[in-house]
């Protein structure tokens, strides 16, 4: 394996590593805009140029590969006027708008600029025209003068997406990216494009214009939308919640994980964050007289206690049927096999519901599984079957039927559910059960608090808090921590933490941060 | 020096575009001593005796080049015939097109019997219609008569020609866009390495050579390398083929030994100057080449007494301009067509042609500052070392050239705002 030289650090690289990847192994992070780990090698931008020894001419790094003895050096006097020079190029035909740009603030374009640019322009003439503010897709507005050609879109789509909606037309400075004749960006994956435009070219039509990327904060997060679970970075801003239509989350990225989705996140992943902050059930609420009426949380819990209490001094814990989610968090569900398996002793507890229909796969992230957390519910052995525990409803054997987050709308379903006696609904969101439901105990979205969820392949990967509970809603592990307290048995968890802690013998600081491996 | 008629030896012959009559006077007989009487090895090492250098412009050593391609068979070989003839002051490969294509299709037996290679492309620029269709005849005619297809003269060694037309762009005729183009693709040209003679068209071993090469192998084969080589100087091997043009009386494709003088050229082969008035510059190699000054005439025709006087013999596309022409004219000229031209793929070529032309335009139209010249020298500087392929060093080697050259005349255009040449012109009519 070769010995490489950069900047004074010596590294040992594996044979075929190119210099811009030995260099970031060292924590040296040489500019660029065309290369990405994920895409070919476009060579075009020019701006990661590097000295190296014996060489007359710089070398972009992203190109070349090491060889034993080379001897680099990334900031040389030589590489940072080249690079200075590059950079003067690209802005020749730029615009300058950052003032309405909604790239600027993660811009590099500006990043570099603030760095190395040169910063009193010399150039006189005037900028080529081109498209702006054009949308090429449902997703994506593009902005041609912003643009500096860095082909990474071209070659998402082309390498990744395989759906070569983009090309780059025209040549010299008259170049620009477009979409093919008759072509859209309407692909599974375009939102990819959006995330990997080093300027402000490719922006969110979604996003756009709802928040200055500088009031944004961020959480480390796991999408619920499928089984695959994309690790993400949640967006949000607490803030300033009058902007934005009181929009919390205002975003999702991908982040980087090399064994579950890489660089990428699909298109219905990255917008099925609305439930976060739509159609939310805000307080608890209790049946008076037939209708739902608005309550409060000692009042719920009471109810809930009571009936559960009731059901089992009267008819014991058959009476009593639990169906869990596969949209919940492991730590929620080892709670629940806990407090109704172990300490209630419920044999029926179910998570998978029969009318969920298999949804869209491809062979690349998005699973036909839409729930975050099948997998971890099976481990869990929450394994009862749905349709059963609803039958045995109908049939009136259970009397307390206790239904997590799941939406029981198709007809067979309803029927099977109409006479129950008592529907505890614990959900994020309004939907059909929580409309039929006796007791709505609003609970807090996977945004909304910690934990982890077990992905198809049973890689377990954490989550954490993003924005608080909306209005009174709570966490899962919150509302079962305090019904178990009213049903009077003794928990010792202070967090979700504590649980992963007893399940998994691990604490979540000591996870390996792209997740662990189930077994 | 005096003319030496090699590849030139039947231009403005009507006949030799006739396949009997080109076999007749010997032509194919250098093709099927190769095949019959030479191993593959033994052209290869004539070639490289020559000093044949590639006449496309870049001047490396053919046999050397051929001799890059792995000898292994696993993979297909091609080779790709560089008829994509687009450098202003360069139209020397449409005359072997035009009046001898039997002598490129001779060549081109010829280096795929040395290199081992079934499939040859012409990519042929798509301007050049008149010499398409003499050469699709001359093809054809030749896979008629079995000297190309699965008999190659007779012999067992299989070639199939194809003639491939480009599309009007000058980067196809780097070879690498060159490549890309023939592969359908828009014609950007590559990252090297991997260099084409390792992973080339359609990811195999390729062989690029420009017409005029490929021509000249028939007399190698002929006669010998060492003959060959003994016609020119050093590491200058045989003749060239030198397009003239610009304000010269007698225009035209003149075929010299290397090491022949410009001056010569220009006054004895040319006829000398247009009205007899003074020689002012000559652009040496296709605009890509800087621009010498009237001084720097007797510099010998080599692809190394160039780049010691820091231009560069190119395609040797001699462009002469007499007292009459405006330098920021000149470079405007030139600066316009680079900007048209360049590709867009890298960085400093797509905008540093763009904006040079800006400035020179700027310049030209007499608002132009003395910081402009700075600005220009800056960008050239930048262009150069930095690019992709070759496009944005020529451009770059080509404004130096006028600024680094003709300073006084650039200055005068800033600090006045208009041109002293046009006015000296304008009294002179």
């Amino acid at each position: 394996m070769p010995t490489i030289t950069i900047d004074g650090q010596e590294i040992v690289v594996a044979e075929g590593t190119t210099v811009i990847q030995a260099a970031e192994k060292l924590g040296i992070y040489i500019p660029r805009y065309c290369y990405h780990p994920g895409l070919s090698i476009a060579g075009s931008c020019r701006l990661c140029m590097v000295e190296i020894e014996k060489m007359p001419k710089l070398q972009i790094s992203c190109h070349i590969r090491v060889q034993d003895g080379m001897r680099v050096t990334t900031n040389s006097e030589k590489a940072v006027q080249a690079r200075r020079a590059m950079l003067e190029f690209l802005l020749i035909d730029h615009p300058l708008d950052c003032p309405v740009c909604d790239q600027s603030g993660e811009c590099e374009l500006q990043n570099f600029y603030m760095e190395i640019g040169r910063y009193d322009s010399r150039f006189l003439d005037n900028k080529i025209k081109r498209k702006k503010a054009y949308p090429i897709g449902p997703h994506v507005i593009l902005d041609q003068e912003r643009c500096i050609l860095c082909s990474r879109c071209v070659r998402f789509t082309d390498e990744v997406s395989r759906t070569h909606e983009l090309g780059i037309f025209e040549r010299g400075d008259r170049s620009v990216i477009d979409l093919y004749p008759g072509k859209r960006l309407d692909n599974k994956y375009s939102g990819n494009v959006i995330d990997i435009c080093p300027v402000g070219a490719l922006l969110e039509r979604d996003f756009r214009f709802q928040c200055r990327v500088w009031y944004l904060q961020s959480q480390e997060s796991i999408c619920n939308g499928c089984a695959r679970g994309c690790n993400t970075q949640i967006h949000y801003n607490t803030a300033r919640p009058y902007k934005s239509q009181g929009r919390r989350i205002l975003r999702l990225r991908p982040r980087f994980n090399p064994f579950v989705n890489r660089w990428w996140l699909c298109d219905e992943g990255r917008y099925g964050y609305e439930f976060i902050n739509k159609n939310r059930i805000e307080y608890p609420y209790l049946r008076q007289a037939g209708q739902l009426e608005l309550s409060d949380w000692d009042a719920a819990l009471e109810e809930t206690t009571r009936a559960l209490k009731t059901a089992l001094e009267q008819y014991g814990p058959e009476s009593i049927g639990v169906i869990a989610s596969p949209q919940l968090s492991n730590e929620d569900l080892y709670l629940i096999r806990k407090i109704f398996g172990e300490l209630m002793g419920v044999k029926d507890i179910g998570f998978k519901s029969p009318w969920e229909k298999p949804g869209y796969q491809d062979d690349f992230l998005i699973r036909a599984d839409k729930n975050p957390n099948s997998r971890g519910a099976e481990e869990m052995g929450l394994t009862s079957d749905v349709r059963t525990i609803l039958e045995s409803t109908g049939a009136g054997r259970i009397k307390v039927l206790y239904v997590f987050q799941h939406n029981f709308n198709a007809p067979e379903a309803l029927e099977l559910l109409r006479d129950t006696s008592v529907i505890i609904y614990q959900g994020t969101n309004w939907n059909q059960t929580a409309e039929r439901a006796h007791v709505v105990l609003p609970s807090a979205t996977y945004a909304e608090k910690d934990g982890t969820f077990t992905n198809f392949e049973g890689r377990i990967q954490r989550f954490r808090r993003a924005v608080p509970p909306l209005e009174e809603s709570k966490t899962d592990f919150e509302i079962l921590s305090l019904l178990a307290e009213r049903l009077e048995y003794p928990l010792v968890y202070s967090d979700p933490g504590d649980l992963y802690m007893e399940w998994r013998g691990q604490s979540y600081e000591e996870m390996d941060p792209y997740g662990e491996m189930l077994g | 020096m005096p003319i030496v008629k090699l590849v030139s030896e039947y231009f403005g012959n009507e006949q030799a575009r006739n396949l009997d009559w080109y076999q007749k006077h010997g032509g194919y007989a250098a093709a099927r001593k190769a095949l019959f009487e030479m191993t593959p090895k033994q052209v290869t090492e004539e070639v490289i005796k020559s000093n044949l250098r590639g006449l496309g412009g870049a001047g490396f050593p053919t046999g050397k080049k051929w001799s890059f391609v792995p000898e292994t068979d696993d993979l297909p070989k091609y080779l790709a015939v560089n008829a994509d003839e687009a450098e202003p002051g360069t139209f020397k490969d449409r005359y072997i097109l035009e009046w001898d294509p039997h002598r490129l299709i001779e060549g081109i037996i010829i280096c795929s019997w040395a290199v081992g290679i079934h499939q040859a492309y012409i990519y042929i620029r798509g301007e050049y219609v008149r010499p398409y269709r003499i050469l699709k005849a001359a093809v054809d005619e030749a896979y008629q008569k079995g000297i190309l297809g699965e008999r190659v003269l007779g012999k067992d060694f299989k070639l199939d020609l194809h003639i491939h037309r480009g599309a009007g762009a000058y980067i196809c005729g780097e070879e690498t866009g060159l490549l890309e183009s023939l592969e359908g693709k828009k014609g950007w040209p590559r990252l090297k390495p991997p260099f084409p003679a390792v992973v080339g068209l359609f990811k195999c071993p390729t062989v690029i050579n420009n017409v005029e090469t490929l021509a000249h192998l028939r007399c190698i084969i002929e006669r010998g390398g060492e003959w060959f080589a003994d016609l020119g100087v050093d590491r200058n091997g045989g003749t060239r083929l030198f397009a003239l043009s610009g304000h010269v009386k007698r225009p035209g494709v003149y075929e010299l030994p290397m090491g022949t003088p410009f001056r010569e050229l220009i006054y004895e082969h040319g006829g000398g100057i247009v009205g007899d008035r003074r020689l002012k510059a000559v652009i040496p190699g296709g605009i890509s080449a800087p621009v010498l000054r009237a001084d720097q005439v007797d510099i010998p025709m080599t692809f190394d007494d160039l780049n010691k006087a820091g231009s560069m013999l190119g395609s040797a596309g001699v462009v002469v301009m007499d007292e009459t022409v405006c330098m920021v004219e000149a470079m405007h000229t030139v600066a316009e067509f680079f900007a048209h031209e360049s590709c867009g793929q890298c960085t400093p070529c797509r905008h540093g042609t763009g904006w040079v032309y800006r400035i020179v335009s700027r310049i030209l139209e007499g608002h132009g500052s003395e910081d402009d010249l700075g600005t220009l020298m800056h960008a050239a500087n930048y262009m150069t070392g930095t690019s992709i392929c070759a496009l944005s060093e020529g451009a770059s080697m080509a404004y130096r050239g006028f600024l680094t050259q003709f300073p006084e005349e650039f200055k005068y255009h800033v600090r006045h705002g208009k041109c002293d040449v046009k006015e000296k012109r304008q009294a002179v009519a």
